[in-house]
């Protein structure tokens, strides 16, 4: 156990490892740094201007240096400019270049400056974070449940009414993207043309005070759509197990039908659901980054959007390196838990 | 001229339609609560102990409920017909249903000679077995009949990039100010924000869909088989790396990669394009490694169909993957007849990219189940090749679950090519594809409804049309 947990560890740092390289390659094509140089600095420079900004700043170093002076594997390059001072990526205004680090990168805790929202990358990322993790908690909250009720009723009774409506609903739900029923859900509960009003259309005071009035719909705009997938592998989790040989067993010796439910089919029906929640949080990261635009609640998707939009490399590197983390320790778990509670599968 | 009503002189229909829906909806109340309610149907009788075939309140609420969808469905085809013959006397419905007149056309002579001849058509054929199939298909093949007859701009009532003067934002049913000779009278579905005509930029927006999603769908399946089939077949090392590669694209964020590939940024390096030059590669090879190991032993044939098959698709190949002036240049500009526009090329290239290893996984965990089948074990002792074994004995034994997901992979294209408009990505802001309009109409959602409204429930009933159908192949295939 303790072997396989350290191989999935070992090839998750890979993944990880390569996944960033990849952002950081794309982040770092020239004409997004030609972009960034004229942005940051002026936008009559000429190609000239350009290229002396991005020697100072250490972008025209090859592109596996500077991946890995972010990462902090390599001593981060200085910029001797002709009077002598030395500026880089280490030494913030004021220092004095023999005190700063060598290191600074990822790994030492430096995530770099953002250039849109002014302000170190690492802060702006924790706060949208913990944001989106309010989102996300309540989403999980009413989706699983809610999705795990769905499937085994359905799953229950193959065939009947029960299973074919609650089909119909989930078939419905994955077919509803996003964009989709988030407009709905604005149009029919929060527009003044309908005139119901129930609910707020936007989410930006759910920030600070998250109430039903506010944050009902866009919790529910993401798990409908992510509740339909998870109560159709429940079902057919929950329909394999019906017609296996112990239930039978406990029906002919008499078991009454919600015993036989709840004690001895729930339990093997619900070890493929945990996997498939696990595995949804890519798609889960999908639609926070919608549902997060079109209600303008400025979370970690808000950001991504924003920092993707206005060329704002350091923190579109750091919101993809967190993402990437989230979606990678989620396999891992779910690798490691469908073992834990799956006893019948043994690791070598 | 006086703004048309949505059911115009046929609204003594809508009492009666409002009336079929309560039933509709109240017999699926009962029939749920019956059935969780009252103890399963047994065909042995308590009591006496002989068999019988039980007809039960259960019974009598399925009864109901097909009773009650029947008149619905009837009433529907009421208004339908009323409203092809009303043309504008109908209302907007009545009006849509005229416009739409070749769509039904179509759509009634493919089921009916579908159903004429089912027993000859094989799994297509069976799909008109099942209820839950057969509204699938209709649902998809409305769109895509919409969409076709569209491109061909035979529905549309206006072009969908006109603005005319006064219909900004103005609801459904608004007469247009001062119309021209033939031009049709009325915004069916209202104006936009921009004056322009909601009806036809759905209509219109349908045809981006129905061109792109599939063919992005084949090629991912492209992808994902000449991939999947040597990982699950061989295993080892090369399974090894190609799972490895598919978990690094699985585990990257859609959207960030969205974001990555489709900005003008990237584009300008000329990323997209040399992806498109790998992607679209594989057709080609798939083609030419299936010609080959059928037609290995006879040369003569085996070149004639690779000079048939290939030598076309390479010229196609060569024409979309050069763009003059891009970094990909190699064809002279006589030579290069097709140009597809900028933004269409990388949506793409990268729905593609998002798509095949999702396929990949699929096609190596079916052939690594069915290499273990005797059937495979006689052609390994025949001493066949293993790319034969692989394409004409593993390939087609595993179509079933193919075509099933291929169904929904079509579903979830169209899904990711609306996000692609929705956050404004690669189609140029002025196309009217569903995603696109979407978001413009979402921003002004509080006031006015229509602009957004239409786009979207297009997108849902197509997305569920394909879900359904999926669902319907699934288990016609089962009944094997």
């Amino acid at each position: 156990m303790g072997l396989f947990i350290l191989r999935r560890v070992g090839i998750m740092i890979l993944t990880a490892l390569c996944l960033t390289f990849v952002v950081f390659f794309m982040t770092n094509l020239y004409p997004n740094l030609e972009k960034l140089a004229k942005t940051q600095g002026n936008f009559r420079m000429s190609d000239e201007a350009v290229a002396s900004w991005l020697e100072k700043g250490g972008y025209l170093q090859s592109t596996p240096k500077k991946y890995l002076e972010w990462v902090g594997l390599a001593p981060s390059y200085q910029h001797q400019a002709e009077d002598g001072t030395i500026t880089g990526r280490c030494i913030t205004p004021g220092m004095d270049p023999k005190d700063a680090p060598r290191f600074c990168g990822i790994l030492q805790g430096y995530w770099g400056y953002s250039s849109v929202f002014k302000d170190e990358v690492s802060s702006i990322v924790a706060t949208r974070l913990s944001l989106t993790a309010i989102l996300m908690f309540w989403v999980m909250l009413v989706m699983v449940p809610s999705a795990l009720i769905l499937g085994v009723l359905a799953g229950m009774k193959e065939g009947s009414a029960t299973d074919r409506t609650l089909s119909t609903v989930a078939i419905t739900t994955t077919a509803t993207p996003e964009y989709v029923s988030g407009v709905l859900f604005i149009a029919i509960f929060s527009s003044s043309a309908v005139g119901l009003k129930w609910f707020k259309g936007t989410a930006t005071s759910a920030m600070d005070s998250p109430n039903l009035e506010n944050f009902l719909l866009p919790v529910l705009t993401i798990a409908l759509y992510g509740m339909g997938y998870i109560a159709r592998m429940t079902r057919a989790s929950m329909t394999e197990v019906m017609t296996a040989q112990y239930i039978r067993t406990a029906r002919l010796k008499g078991v009454s039908f919600p015993k036989i439910v709840l004690k001895h089919a729930l339990r093997n029906a619900l070890i493929a659901p945990f996997t498939v929640i696990m595995l949804q949080f890519p798609w889960l990261l999908n639609g926070v980054v919608i549902v997060e635009t079109l209600f303008n609640y400025k979370g970690f998707g808000w950001t991504l959007v924003q920092a993707a939009g206005n060329n704002d490399i350091e923190l579109l590197l750091g919101v993809s390196v967190v993402s990437v983390l989230v979606v990678l320790i989620t396999q891992l778990i779910s690798d490691i838990g469908y073992v834990f509670l799956n006893p019948r599968i043994r690791i070598t | 001229m006086d703004p048309l009503s949505w059911t115009g002189n046929i609204a003594f229909l809508d009492p009666l339609l409002f009336f079929a829906l309560g039933l509709l909806a109240l017999s699926v109340l009962v029939w749920i609560v019956l059935s969780a309610v009252l103890p399963e149907n047994r065909a042995i009788n308590v009591t006496g102990g002989s068999a019988s075939l039980s007809s039960g309140p259960l019974v009598l609420a399925a009864l109901a409920v097909k009773a009650a969808f029947l008149a619905t469905s009837a009433l529907v085809a009421v208004y339908l017909l009323l409203g092809i013959v009303m043309g504008t006397g109908a209302g907007i419905i009545g009006a849509m249903a005229q416009r739409l007149l070749p769509v039904w056309i179509a759509l009634v002579l493919l089921f009916t000679l579908s159903i004429l001849f089912k027993r000859k058509l094989g799994l297509y054929g069976k799909l008109f077995d099942s209820p839950i199939g057969m509204i699938g298909f209709a649902l998809v093949m409305f769109w895509v009949f919409t969409g076709f007859f569209g491109a061909v701009d035979m529905i549309i009532t206006h072009d969908p990039l006109a603005q005319l003067s006064g219909l900004k934002n103005k609801v459904p049913g608004t007469p247009l100010r001062s119309p021209e000779d033939g031009d049709f009278l009325w915004y069916l579905l209202g104006g936009d924000n921009l004056a322009r005509d909601v009806f036809s930029r759905m209509v219109k927006g349908a045809w981006e869909v129905v061109k792109i999603a599939p063919l992005a769908t084949v090629f991912a399946f492209m992808v994902g088989i000449t991939l999947g089939l040597p990982a699950g077949y061989f295993g080892g090392k090369l399974d090894t790396f190609l799972s490895f590669l598919a978990n690094l694209i699985l585990a990257f964020p859609v959207i960030l990669l969205f974001y990555l590939l489709v900005t003008p940024e990237i584009v300008q390096t000329g990323l997209p394009q040399f992806m498109a030059v790998v992607l679209f590669a594989f057709p080609l090879i798939f083609f030419f490694v299936l010609i080959n190991a059928r037609y290995r032993t006879q040369p003569q044939k085996n070149y004639l169909w690779l000079a048939v098959v290939l030598l076309p698709m390479l010229a196609l190949y060569l024409m979309v993957v050069n763009a003059p002036g891009s970094k990909v240049d190699i064809l002279p500009t006589a030579l290069d007849r097709i140009d597809i526009p900028g933004g269409i090329l990388v949506v793409f290239v990268s729905v593609v990219f998002v798509n095949s290893p999702t396929v990949f996984r699929i096609v190596r965990g079916l052939t690594m189940d069915i290499k273990t089948r005797d059937y495979v074990a006689a052609a390994q002792t025949r001493g066949e090749r293993p790319w034969y074994i692989m394409l004409w004995e593993v390939l087609p034994n595993a179509r079933g679950p193919l075509i099933v997901d291929f169904c929904l992979r079509i579903g979830y294209t169209t899904i990711l090519l609306g996000t692609l408009g929705f956050f404004g990505l690669g189609l140029p802001p002025e196309s009217p594809d569903w995603g696109s309009t979407i978001n413009e109409g979402r921003k002004l959602l509080a006031i006015y409804l229509h602009p957004a409204l239409p786009p979207a429930f297009a997108l849902l009933s197509m997305v569920l049309g394909l879900n359904l159908l999926a669902d319907g192949l699934r288990e016609e295939s089962l009944k094997d």
